[in-house]
This record gives structure tokens, sequence and C-alpha cells, in this order.
């Protein structure tokens, strides 16, 4: 299994994108009239929630693939991409309670529905570590750690959905920064950012891929080795 | 005469630890299979492979006309297991506890009372299983691997916990005379090698 | 699949009439928290979302005790193996499993509604009430069968019930809640309870759907 295989034109395609976006940020986009230089987190903290979001959705994809392929690489795959979400969706939770601050006042606001549907993603996502490690044998470890991406990852959308609708009806919401209206200054920023990020993800999961193997192929080694009659 | 399992170089992994390897063996419908060999040699991993609770990873093994692990459906059913745990539970009765396997394996009701006459539990039938003694315990577990009639048992120490008057009267349903095929773990390697028309010692996972 | 999942059913009814383990400590638990909100918020009697919010938040976090206890004697006492042995279908025990919990549910719902109602509700019960507990009961039973079956795996199940129920029953308990509250204040149309039910709905639908897909998936090997 060849993870490494992209992995320069990968990384260089990050350091390069990060770069820019950084660039962008700092010296290209405007800064708000009314939250000032705060404002920028903004170029954090969406692309991560965005990328940790659709990290959990294909770790669940990837969680049926294993589950069909009985093949315990998929359920790697699976891990590693979750793993990094749940890092990345802790980043979400500190960028958007800063964010909150600067912007309302308050370091927490229940307002930003997709803010408060994040906090509940990531608590279900908390329980996956407890889960796994609380199983010793490998294969039934795996397998349930599946059952559970397939069912968080079904979970996300409808949990959204159902947040969205409560503030809908409790507070009618106003046109949020997050929403689709960027001048377009600010809109390429942010898709570079968002960029940025998802090619990070994705290096940073192959990194992580790479390494997990090497140590598994050199624990059978060893393993093998132990076994050999001497 | 149609073997009843056909083993060829069977392989069970638990993680990276190898559980069972290259694991042979051939036997006939009706014959007895014993395996010894000490704690840890895999033998209960054989038993739970062969009764299709574990995939093999390795290896061809046909149980009753079946591959497994594609066609292990067809094989339970077939099979009784008799091992370390009774698959009781605790707070029903015994005669409840057999209706409850009897439901499960479509098999009519009378063969509860039936079995519970053959294993001599008829006048304790209706006491939560939690209040019998250990043999009393190992006899409607026995009832309850047989009541399907399955022509495959799965033996892992039968005869622990029982006195010799009630090894006897367990004898017509999970010895030789039974006319099933069966397997056989055991630690008495004397009573195991008897009854015995094929024998595996197993140790660390392989034949020895 | 239908006659393994009754036997399957009546089995686990007949143990819980007889250790009593899950009901009982639901309802309790359910009466204690509403003496306890009575003196947490001060307030002799609520109504609207208050009342709504507190019987929902109640009525979940006394499921935990349920859900927890769901596959415990199957793992405890070997239950599985033998299910397993057997030709009964695996789904067929997803099926028994969410029903046991569903009828659990109603039990206790039966008592502690009543009971709600005369120590902290203003506004008395309602009948569109049964129709949101039935659906919420049917998500409630799927999701906790599952969340059960999964905790069940390991070691630490009394720690992983609630970290994994809790959150994935939040969309749950906004419709409820948001339902309810309607019923328990006498203001808000019907058209408000119609689309937090049909929530509700879809809610039930993914989860009974996924659960019954993956359930074979987990107890093969």
């Amino acid at each position: 299994m060849t993870y490494a295989r992209g992995l320069k034109p990968l990384s260089i395609a990050t350091v390069v994108a990060t770069v820019v976006g950084f660039a962008l940020v700092f010296f290209y986009a405007p800064v708000d009239a009314d939250q000032g230089f705060v404002q920028k987190i903004f170029y954090v903290h969406v692309p991560m929630a965005i990328v940790a979001l659709c990290g959990f959705v294909a770790g669940g994809i990837m969680a049926i693939k294993h589950l069909r392929s009985r093949e315990p690489s998929w359920d790697m795959r699976s891990y590693v991409a979750i793993h990094m979400s749940i890092i990345l969706g802790l980043g979400v939770l500190i960028t958007g309670a800063i964010w909150a601050k600067a912007s309302w006042g308050h370091w927490w606001v229940w307002d930003e529905p997709v803010l408060v549907s994040f906090l509940v993603v990531f608590l279900l996502y908390c329980v996956y570590y407890p889960l796994r490690f609380s199983i010793e044998d490998p294969e039934r470890q795996a397998r349930a750690s599946s059952v559970f991406a397939i069912a968080a990852g079904a979970f996300v959308p409808i949990n959204f959905a159902a947040v969205r609708l409560a503030e809908s009806f409790t507070h009618p919401r106003v046109l949020s920064q997050t929403g689709g209206d960027l001048p377009g200054e600010m809109r390429l920023t942010f898709l570079v950012c968002l960029a940025a990020m998802s090619l990070l993800f994705v290096t940073l999961w192959k990194l992580e891929l790479t390494s997990k193997h090497a140590a598994m192929s050199l624990k059978r080694l060893r393993t093998r080795l132990a076994a050999a009659p001497s | 005469m149609n073997a009843a399992i056909e083993l060829e170089c069977v392989e069970r992994r638990y993680g990276e630890r190898v559980a069972l390897a290259g694991i042979s063996a051939t036997v006939g419908e009706g014959e007895t299979l014993t395996v010894l060999g000490p704690n840890g040699a895999g033998k209960t991993t054989l038993l739970r492979v062969l009764a299709t609770l574990l995939r093999p990873h390795g290896g061809r093994a046909r149980v009753l006309g079946a591959e497994l692990p594609d066609e292990a459906w067809k094989v339970r059913g077939n099979v009784g297991l008799l091992g370390h745990e009774p698959l009781l539970y605790r707070d029903l009765s015994p005669r409840e506890n057999l209706l409850y396997h009897a439901r499960l394996h479509r098999v009519g009701e009378e063969r509860v009372g039936e079995l519970l006459a053959a294993v001599g539990m008829e006048g304790r039938a209706e006491e939560p299983m939690r209040e019998l003694s250990r043999g009393m315990v190992q006899r409607v577990a026995s009832a309850r691997a047989v009541l399907h009639d399955p022509p495959l048992l799965l033996l892992d120490e039968p005869r622990a916990g029982l006195d010799p008057a009630a090894a006897e009267l367990l004898e017509p349903l999970l010895g030789r005379a039974s006319g099933r095929t069966r397997v056989l773990v055991t630690h008495d390697v004397e009573q195991g090698r008897a009854e015995a028309d094929h024998v595996l010692v197993l140790e660390d996972g392989r034949a020895a | 699949m239908i006659r393994s999942a009754s036997a399957i059913l009546r089995k686990d009814l007949r143990l819980e009439a007889r250790t009593k383990e899950s009901v009982p400590a639901m309802l309790l638990f359910s009466v204690t928290a509403f003496v306890l909100f009575h003196f947490g918020l001060d307030r002799d009697s609520l109504d609207g979302e208050l009342a709504s919010g507190v019987l929902w938040v109640t009525l979940l976090l006394a499921s935990v005790i349920g859900v927890t206890r769901l596959f415990a004697a199957e793992r405890e006492q070997g239950g599985i193996d033998g299910l397993l042995l057997s030709p009964a279908d695996r789904t067929g025990l997803f099926l028994a499993k969410a029903a046991a919990l569903f009828v659990y549910l109603a039990l206790v719902e039966l008592v502690a509604l009543p009971a709600f109602t005369l120590l902290l509700l203003g506004p008395g019960l309602q009948p569109e009430l049964l129709l949101i507990l039935l659906l919420a009961n049917l998500g409630l039973a799927s999701v906790g069968a599952l969340v059960s079956a999964l905790a069940s795996e390991g070691r630490a199940r009394e720690l992983v019930v609630p970290l994994m129920l809790l959150p994935l029953l939040t969309p749950l308990l906004i419709a409820a809640a948001g339902a309810t509250e309607p019923l328990f204040s006498g203001d808000g149309g019907p058209e408000d309870l119609g689309r937090w039910l049909g929530l509700l709905s879809l809610y039930d639908l993914v989860f009974v759907l996924l659960s019954v897909a993956v359930f074979d998936y987990l107890l093969d090997d």
C-alpha cells in the first residue's frame, strides 16, 4: 500500500496555498468595518469547519467501505480522517469563541446555529476514542468504530437541520457573516484559505497514514522474527 | 462416507498474534475428533471457528458441506455448542431457557419436556438457574446443546462439574452413542483418546 | 424473522419483569429529577418551554439507564452466542431490543407523566402529546438499541452510553420539546406542531433504517 504516493506534490501545494492564503488574509482582504481586525479569524474558522465536517462524512464513507470489504486499511483511513477532524473541530470551537467574543462580546453565543450544531457534533465524536479503545479485539474494534462512524456521519446533516430549524423559530436569522454574500476580495481570500485548509487536511491525513502503516509493518516484521524458529 | 468436517491449513489471527495456523483435519460423519493441548493453545478458538462464531482468516474450512465463511448460514442451526459458558439466563428457569432456545431454533415445545426428563431435571425445571448447582447447570446446558438435534456437536470439557452419575446420564445425548459427529476438547487425555477416531494436538495455535 | 424477534422480545420482557432492573430505576430517576427541578428552579409550577424542556431532558436522561442495561444480560451471560448459533436473523435481535426499549419507555412515561402533571405542570396534558411521545419513543428506541449494542462491545459501556446517546438525541430533543412547548402554554398554532413532527419523523426514518442496515455487520465475525 503506497500511501506516500503523491505526498511530495501535495505537501508543496499545501505550503504554497497556505502562504498565499496568509498573504491574502493579511494584505489583500479588507478590514471589516464593524468587527475590525479580529474578523479575519473568519478565514480560518469557517474553512476549518467545512473541512472538519467533510472529514467526518468522509470518515463515514470510508467506514462503509471497511464494513463491506473487511479491509483493515479502510478502517485506518476512516480512523485518521475522524481523528484529524476532531482536532480541527476543537480548533473550530476555539476560533469560534474568539470570533464570538470579538463580534458580540460573549465567549459563546447560541445565535449561531452552525456553531451550536458543531458543538453537538464535536461532543458526539469525542466518544469515538473511548469506544475504540474500550474494545480489545482489533477486528471488533474496527467494526464497532466503523458502525459508529456511519451513524455519526448520517447524524451530522440531521443535526444541522434540526438546530437551524430550532433557531429559525426563536431567533429569526439576520444575514450572517457565514452567509453567501461576500464581496469579491473577501470571496477570493476565503476560497484560497478553504483550498489551503483542504490541502493541509489531505496532506496530514496521508502523512499520518504513511507513518501508521510503516509502524504496523515494522511491528509485523518484528513479530514474525520473534516467532521464527531460530 | 461424506466428510462432516474438512479443514485445510486453517488460520485465525487475533490482531498480530496467531491464534491458529496450518490446522488441517478431516472428520467423517458420526466420527469423533478429540482436540488436546495446553491452555491457550487455540482449542476454544478452533471450536468457535467450527461453530461459525469466528471467521477463518486463511485456509479452507468445510463444515457439514458448507464453505466457511461464505456459507456459514447453512451451518447455523445444525451445530450444538457446549462451551465454558452455559448460554443460559440466570434469572430464568431451565424450562424457560429451553423454551426460548426452542423458539429460536423453530423446534417444537414438546422437545423441551423430553430433554428435561432425559437430563433428569424435571423436578427442578421451574427454579431460576442461579439457584442450581454447577452440575445441574451443565445438565441443562447439555439439553440446550442438543435441543435442535444437531448433526454436529462441539464440546468443550463436557464433563466438567459433573458427578459420574450425571456424566452417565448425558452419555446418550453427547457421547459416541448419539451418532453425531463430535469435536471434543478435553484435558482428560486418556478418555479423550479412547473416544476418538481422530486426534489433534494443538500447541500455540499449531498442530504439535 | 418476526418469529425470532418476538421470541427474543418475550424473553427480554420476562427477564425484566423478574429482575426489574431497568424500568423501576428509570421511573425513580424521573420522579426524583422532577423533585430536584422544583428545588433547583425554585418553582411550584412550570409552563411553556420550561415545562417542555424539563420533561424531555428528564426523559432522555432516564433513557440512558435503560439503554445501558439493554444488552447487559446478553454480554454477561453469553446470550449473543446462543442467538448467533441459531438460524434466527440478526436483524430480528435489533427489532426485539428496540421493541423492548420502546415498551420500557412507554411504561415509564405512563407513570412519569402523571407525576409530572401533579408535581410541576401548570396546564394539563393534551392528547396531541401522545403522538409526540409515540414518535419520540420510536426514535429513542432505535437509536438506543444501536448505541447499546455498540457500547456493549467494549469494557466501558457505562461511560460510552451517555456520551454517545445524548448528543445523538439532540435533534430528537429539539423536535420533541419544540412540539410539546405550545401544548404546555396554550398558544401556538397546529402548523408549528406539523413541522416538529416532520423533523421527528425524518429523524426516526433515518435512524431506524440506518440501525437495521448496520446491525448485521456489528454482530458478524
